[in-house]
């Protein structure tokens, strides 16, 4: 049965199809549909799904979960993977019990992300983790099948590696029907500290261990189907190596140009089936590598050449951008160049002004900016953070002077403020942000003595990515009641002594209150509580 | 373009939309009906589009392929067979994205933003540049008049294009796909909308 998905619902898909008893996701674009959905269906298939407070909680009760026996997924975009790093590195060592796949999804062109352009490829060399790079719905979903099974054989995660248009792109995907109310499993951790345990100098022993079985995962992946070559060998000079959605989009510049030449599509991204490249490269005379960001396939295309085919023109990141998600025109002048062929990209002018993101109409952020708007001076500097909060820095307000990652309006505030004298810090962060990363934050600036104005901008909702549940509102991921955590509790109790929950609409008693706080000589932080204007249609 | 044309096209190529619109008018809604339609006539589809920071409030597009076998999901350069505009401004922002065969339909609502063009010179600019390729349409007083609410907008200018045959899709096909789509209580709105041009 054919029905159209979503890359991200397909993933879900793929997951049930393949049994996933337990699943946790942190919200972030263009990744957050796979914790929507799953809040939405694990109870009706036994399921155990969570949104953790942060993409390191999540992977660690994935791993938690994988070491009691279960099949898990962790769900997060690129930068999730920066957060939970710490704990992924030792899980490629300690390898997993029950299989498990980390869901990644990178945004090339940065459509819903600030931070940077920032390419999860590399985390597989950093860390030797298998991945793999789906091009389209379909095989968003059945790449998922096919890393659990490449996790349950070798026991070690499986990054399955998505961009933006993949994971927003819908097609028609071949689903099973799937039984409806299966029982949830339950777990066993069996000890095994010779496994779980990464002391040295076990801890090297595990990395050996590690590097054999990547080689072991290479020799499947010499025979995996999800990597293939297409296309035209007669009379071939050029052939094209490529992944992802680069893949679609190489087709569809081959079908403009009229061109049928040797296409090599890689599934798999790490580890490289090296003796699979090695043939594809051999017969040619040139090869493109169409990749978006930066060029890690290039690099080992070089790298093999040296050996293989020393002679080989190969063309990449010298026709492609590093920065941008890439398209079928692009590929279509990098592949005329490269086959020394004229291309008129076409010239495109535009012709109405940009249209900037806003708040919604009674977005209460509105009556804060208009706040913080009249008291701009230079020696009050704003902090922005991630959130619906962040649009304080579009140029209708102009209110950011520095933006980072989850909680850093905080961080860096603190440094600022012990570098200087006499400057002022009014850091901005969401409710959400709050509990992600903001408390270790603010808790140095108690520590270590700072006097930051912290406003918690809370909405009672993770908003930006599609309002979903955090720690601050007593419902879980599957719906279930469970404690509310207080902000202005929590930072009561790590030591802030100036603390005051407002309600925006009372402008008069906000302005003054951040009047107030802004002479305080510790750090002072406010909640400003109302809710999110979307919520109440929902 | 007529029954014969479309046949002929859709044998060898495929169909290109391109949806514009600002955030939270309903692109996503209309995408996904588009999609299902071309997939009951038998057509490979694949779509495009953008959730999150980029929806709020500003510019967003959603792309619509459908044929005998797609790769790209985008629509890049000047492929688009048809743009769907939600709001004036955002139709005319794909002018230079054109080729002198893409067909405009679009609704002269207009949103205001800061730094953007008058009502009046937005209007003025893009009859000039499309002539006879766009279809300026009232939807939004017209199902405000009809209907008594001008969320459905949208859906109308659907009704209005297949029903005059700029879309190589039949009129059955949306209507099914509408009622796979659009939630349940929303249903009897969504098909007087879309009806509305033919009645």
């Amino acid at each position: 049965m054919k029905k159209i998905l979503l890359g991200n619902e397909a993933i879900v898909q793929g997951a049930l199809e393949s049994g996933v008893d337990f699943v946790s996701a942190y919200p972030g674009t263009p990744s957050s549909e796979i914790g929507n959905v799953f809040s939405k269906i694990a109870k009706n298939n036994g399921v155990y799904f969570e949104f953790s407070t942060n993409e390191k909680v999540a992977l660690e009760a994935a791993i938690g979960a994988s070491f009691s026996g279960l099949k898990c997924l962790a769900a997060m975009k690129n930068f999730g993977v920066n957060v939970c790093l710490d704990s992924l590195l030792p899980l490629l060592y300690t390898g997993t019990k029950g299989p498990m796949v980390v869901v990644a999804v990178d945004d090339p062109s940065c459509w819903s992300s600030a931070q940077s352009e920032e390419n999860s490829r590399p985390f597989s060399y950093l860390g030797h983790i298998p991945m793999l790079e789906p091009s389209d719905p379909q095989e968003c979903k059945d790449f998922v099948k096919i890393a659990f099974e490449i996790s349950e054989k070798f026991n070690l995660p499986v990054i399955l590696r998505s961009t933006t248009r993949v994971a927003h792109q819908r097609a028609p995907v071949e689903v099973l029907n799937l039984k409806s109310q299966p029982p949830r499993k339950t777990g066993r951790f069996i000890k095994n500290s010779h496994q779980f345990v990464t002391m040295p100098p076990r801890v090297l022993e595990m990395k050996r261990e590690l590097l054999e079985k990547i080689e072991k995962i290479r020799a499947y992946a010499e025979k995996s189907a999800i990597n293939q070559t297409s296309g035209s060998w007669a009379s071939a000079k050029l052939g094209i190596i490529t992944s992802g959605v680069s893949y679609l989009h190489t087709l569809e510049a081959l079908k403009e140009l009229n061109v049928d030449i040797p296409v090599l599509k890689l599934g798999f991204f790490y580890p490289l089936p090296e003796k699979m490249l090695r043939t594809f490269i051999k017969k040619l005379k040139g090869v493109l590598v169409v990749e978006e960001l930066e060029g890690c396939l290039e690099k080992e295309v070089v790298a093999l050449a040296k050996t293989t085919n020393p002679k080989i023109k190969i063309f990449g990141k010298d026709l492609l951008p590093q920065v941008g998600e890439l398209n079928s025109t692009k590929i279509s002048f990098a592949l005329a160049k490269a086959m020394g062929k004229k291309y008129q990209t076409p010239e495109i002018k535009e012709i109405i002004p940009k249209r900037y993101p806003n708040p919604c109409l009674g977005c209460p952020h509105l009556l804060t900016f208009s706040i913080l708007k009249k008291l701009s001076s230079e020696n009050i500097i704003f902090g922005g953070d991630i959130g619906c909060y962040m649009l304080a820095g579009m140029p209708q307000f102009n209110l950011q002077d520095y933006l980072f990652s989850m909680g850093s309006s905080v961080g860096i505030g603190h440094g600022i403020l012990k570098a200087t004298k006499n400057q002022k810090i009014v850091a901005l962060m969401g409710d959400s942000t709050f509990f992600h990363a903001g408390i270790p934050a603010m808790i140095n600036t108690v520590f270590n003595q700072s006097n930051p104005l912290i406003i918690v901008l809370d909405n009672r909702t993770t908003a930006m990515t599609g309002h979903q549940t955090n720690p601050g509102i007593g419902i879980t991921g599957m719906g279930e009641d469970t404690v509310e955590l207080k902000i202005d509790e929590i930072a009561k109790a790590c030591g802030v002594k100036n603390v005051k929950v407002v309600d925006p609409i009372n402008i008069k008693e906000y302005e003054s209150t951040i009047k107030d706080f802004l002479n305080k000589k510790e750090a002072s932080l406010i909640v400003a509580r109302r809710a999110c204007i979307l919520l109440a249609k929902k | 373009m007529n029954l014969i044309l479309f046949k002929r096209k859709m044998a060898k190529n495929n169909f290109n939309i391109i949806i514009t619109g600002v955030g939270g008018q309903g692109l996503i809604t209309l995408t996904k009906i588009l999609a299902e339609a071309a997939l009951s006539e038998g057509y490979d589809v694949r779509t495009s589009e953008l959730h999150g920071l980029s929806q709020r409030g500003g510019s967003v597009e959603t792309h619509i392929r459908f044929g005998k076998k797609i790769y790209s999901p985008l629509i890049d350069g000047k492929k688009a067979d048809l743009v769907i505009g939600l709001e004036v401004q955002e139709g005319a922002r794909r002018i230079p994205f054109s080729r002198p065969e893409t067909v405009f339909v679009v609704n002269n609502s207009y949103i205001f933003y800061q730094g953007g063009l008058s009502r009046e010179e937005t209007e003025q600019k893009i009859k000039s540049l499309l002539k006879k390729r766009l279809h300026l349409i009232s939807a939004s007083e017209i199902c405000k008049k009809e209907i008594g609410n001008e969320v459905v907008s949208g859906i109308y200018l659907l009704g209005y294009i297949v029903y005059k045959k700029l879309i190589p899709l039949k009129p059955a096909s949306v209507l099914k796909a509408i009622k796979k789509v659009v939630p349940e209580k929303y249903l009897e709105l969504n098909k007087k909308a879309f009806g509305l041009i033919h009645d």
